[in-house]
């Protein structure tokens, strides 16, 4: 009865193990992704990109339910071209990176669209405020290399990003295209059938 | 009015001079003032007020050219020396081409640094750049000094027309003016 009992434990935990597997963690390639922001200042579209950040991610395209995403954004590492810009974005009107470092997006669900699309859900977190984004993106494997390619525009003021005289957003739109272009290592090369 | 030598220039010539000049008052005085402003919402403004007053100074200056080139202007008096009809002819050609090469040298600058040009917060103007920092660096520098060329180029412009009107007391001022009539009292 107790051994009964305790195959059947195992059975079952072997099953949820089997369902519950997460895909296996990929290998980010820094230096070939980018993530990148989109602003509109008075209609005139400037990205900046912020130059570290840290991603964990696990995704197997054939089972996208089973991804797990998590990425870390180094506030400080905006670059939008202009020093003085750069200066000016670290300090308490925008991110305040002393008191606020990281942005933060974790995965909640992801799952597969319609044209070989792929969704990410999760909160997104930047200057102590949470809110949930839906990030749609394209995935492809080629050469031992995936490359993750998705936008999702967020609202600034949600996040205090662009205080005081930057509220107003006839100056600096309030939506903010969020883009990246991920790069990882495909340990074992796509030799599935 | 003969068409080889008419004695004024004609009301559009005249209109898209002194437009340019109104506009270039403005554009370079308020580049002066904004590029040492510290970043706020008012600075932009005053970039994008000022990309769109560039813009507006190459329509004009295309519009002007091809004006310019299909109705000669009149000629400079007879009296003049020689060396002084060269010397404004030489210094007419170097203003023209500044203002057209001027406004697209600010384009470029503005492509190089990454910031698209949106005419009047309307038209998104083709970026002839890829962003380039370095680049940028060099476009800010040629669109500064050709600007003061042209300044130091238009101050002995302007001084050579007082000097017709006062000192000459010909007409080579007043034929660019509007609202006087030809052969009128001065």
């Amino acid at each position: 009865m107790r051994s009964a009992a305790s195959v059947l434990i195992a059975i079952t935990g072997a099953l949820l193990l089997q369902v519950a597997t997460p895909a296996a963690a990929l290998t980010v390639l820094y230096d070939k992704s980018r993530i990148s922001c989109v602003s509109r200042q008075e209609k005139v579209p400037v990205e900046a990109q912020f130059k570290t950040f840290t991603a964990q991610i696990a995704f197997d395209p054939a089972r996208p339910e089973a991804g797990k995403t998590q990425i870390e954004i180094d506030l400080d590492s905006f670059d939008i071209g202009f020093a003085e810009y750069n200066e000016d974005a670290k300090g308490k009107n925008w991110f305040d990176v002393r008191n606020f470092p990281r942005a933060k997006f974790v995965s909640t669900s992801m799952r597969a669209l319609d044209g070989g699309r792929f969704e990410a859900r999760g909160p997104l977190t930047i200057k102590g405020k949470t809110n949930e984004v839906i990030a749609l993106f394209t995935y492809k494997e080629d050469a031992g290399i995936g490359v993750f390619n998705g936008a999702f525009a967020i609202k600034r003021l949600q996040y205090n990003i662009g205080e005081g005289v930057w509220k107003d957003t006839a100056v600096v739109a309030d939506e903010v295209q969020i883009r990246f272009h991920i790069v990882v290592a495909i340990a074992k090369p796509a030799a599935k059938k | 009015m003969s068409i080889a030598t008419p004695d004024r220039y004609t009301l559009t010539a005249i209109s898209l001079h002194w437009l340019i000049f109104v506009l270039i008052a403005c554009s370079f005085p308020l580049a002066v003032y904004m590029v040492d402003l510290p970043l706020s919402p008012q600075k932009l403004t005053y970039f994008s007020w000022h990309k769109w007053l560039g813009v507006s100074i190459f329509l004009l200056a295309i519009a002007r050219l091809a004006w310019r080139l299909t109705h000669p202007a009149p000629a400079l008096p007879a009296t003049m020396p020689r060396w002084q009809q060269r010397a404004a002819a030489v210094n007419l050609v170097a203003l023209y081409a500044l203002i057209l090469v001027i406004p697209l040298t600010g384009w470029l600058y503005s492509s190089a640094t990454g910031v698209p040009t949106v005419y009047l917060g309307l038209v998104q103007l083709p970026d002839l750049l890829a962003r380039d920092k370095a680049l940028a660096e060099q476009l800010k520098w040629v669109h500064v000094t050709l600007n003061y060329t042209m300044l130091t180029l238009v101050i002995i412009h302007a001084a050579a027309s007082f000097k017709h009107h006062f000192v000459d007391r010909d007409d080579v001022l007043t034929r660019m003016l509007p609202f006087v009539k030809p052969g009128g009292e001065r």
